[in-house]
């Protein structure tokens, strides 16, 4: 199977099998345009054969790499194929493929590099999320909005549209954990251009958020903490030469 | 040498002697045995030799000067543990780009795999026709 199309769609999973064959059919109906891949986070159920079953290309990681490492395995993917664009879509139904065309509307029109889908832009909050969660967000916004000078108002949004150079970017470095609002300011430091466009987002349908009570003050402050030391970062990504950890894109 | 003298001197001793130990068994390698055996000798020196202990003592504004090996030790213990997360910090984020070049590699496999099957296949009939050909021969 070589790329069908110059677009594909990155769908991170972990654990999410009552799910992914709905995602993957509705990406197949909405956009047959787009290539569908699922990266299984070392998932412990079937999710792979599931995937792969509904048709889509699947990355099966050997164990759990956390959500930031899944969907660089995408961008190292889309990548190496020579993808011009990605899209980034939950495995849990809680975005809508039709809306892509948004997306592709204002990267189109506005020439981004990146395009994210806001909840907040939307006038039909369908899904507001949690209180406490709804804060998190808007402090990251704010903090966010400040730092890169430009209106931000759902960091968190996993509903994400790239150009190749957000995917060569964020295939060579993209962060650990929780990592969409680190990634904006990455987004920032490269210069690369980046717009928010209204999109609804749903309930998940089945499965567990990555994200439970327990782990949302650590995901507070773990965010902050990479927020205010990227900040600091003179050379925020390692480029080829730097005393570099490691780098993900560079050879076998 | 009075007591404290005499157990600090025996401990560093028997760390020194340890460690070299799993650097001898090659369970431990040299990069990490290196800060372990600074470690340990630094704490014999100063507990050998007490009058570098006192006036570092004196140095620190420490009134009982074993209390200053103790200090030291501890310094070390937490330089060396910072050490260890910055080392399991590469690791984890070597064992993910691992992890992501494992998942590319074998979808990549089963692509190639796939398709040769595939050309395989579509092969047959020209295989068996060839094979009937032959045998007229």
């Amino acid at each position: 199977m070589t790329n069908r199309s110059s677009s594909l769609a990155v769908i991170p999973a972990y654990n999410e099998s009552a799910t992914i064959a709905r995602v993957i059919e509705a990406m197949q109906q909405e956009r047959p345009d787009f290539d569908v891949l699922v990266v299984d986070d070392g998932s412990t159920d079937c999710t792979a054969a599931i995937a792969r079953g509904a048709g889509a290309t699947v990355l099966r990681l050997p164990f759990n790499v956390g959500i930031g490492g899944a969907v660089q395995a995408g961008f190292v993917y889309a990548q190496e194929h020579g993808y011009q664009r990605m899209a980034q879509v939950d495995g849990d139904g809680q975005h809508d493929p039709a809306e892509l065309e948004t997306l592709l509307r204002a990267m189109a029109e506005r020439e981004t590099d990146v395009v994210c889908g806001s909840r907040f832009l939307h006038s039909d909050l369908s899904y507001p999320a949690p209180i406490s969660r709804r804060t998190g967000i808007h402090i990251f916004a704010f903090l966010l909005s400040l730092f890169v000078r430009q209106r931000v108002t759902d960091p968190t949004s996993g509903f994400r549209l790239y150009g190749r150079r957000g995917i060569e970017l964020f295939a060579r470095d993209y962060p650990h954990d929780y990592p969409e609002v680190e990634a904006v300011l990455m987004l920032h430091h490269h210069r690369l251009r980046m717009c928010e466009v209204p999109v609804r987002m749903f309930e998940r349908d089945g499965g567990a958020s990555s994200i439970t009570s327990g782990k949302s003050a650590y995901y507070m402050v773990k965010v902050l903490l990479a927020l205010f030391v990227g900040l600091a970062r003179r050379r925020p990504v390692v480029e080829p030469g730097d005393s570099a950890p490691v780098f993900a894109s560079h050879g076998i | 040498m009075d007591r404290v003298q005499f157990v600090s001197t025996l401990a560093a001793v028997g760390l020194l002697l340890v460690v070299l130990e799993l650097v001898r068994r090659r369970r431990l390698l040299e990069r990490y045995a290196l800060l372990w055996l600074f470690a340990a000798v630094v704490v014999l020196v100063l507990a050998v030799w007490r009058g570098a202990l006192v006036q570092l003592a004196h140095l620190f504004g420490i009134v009982s000067a074993p209390n200053a090996l103790f200090f030291i030790a501890v310094g070390f213990i937490l330089l060396l543990l910072l050490h260890f997360s910055a080392a399991l910090s590469r690791l984890s984020d070597q064992s993910k780009v691992l992890a992501q070049r494992l998942a590319l590699l074998e979808a990549r496999l089963r692509r190639t795999e796939e398709r040769q099957a595939e050309s395989e296949e579509a092969l047959e009939p020209l295989d068996a026709e060839l094979e009937r050909s032959s045998s007229r021969w």
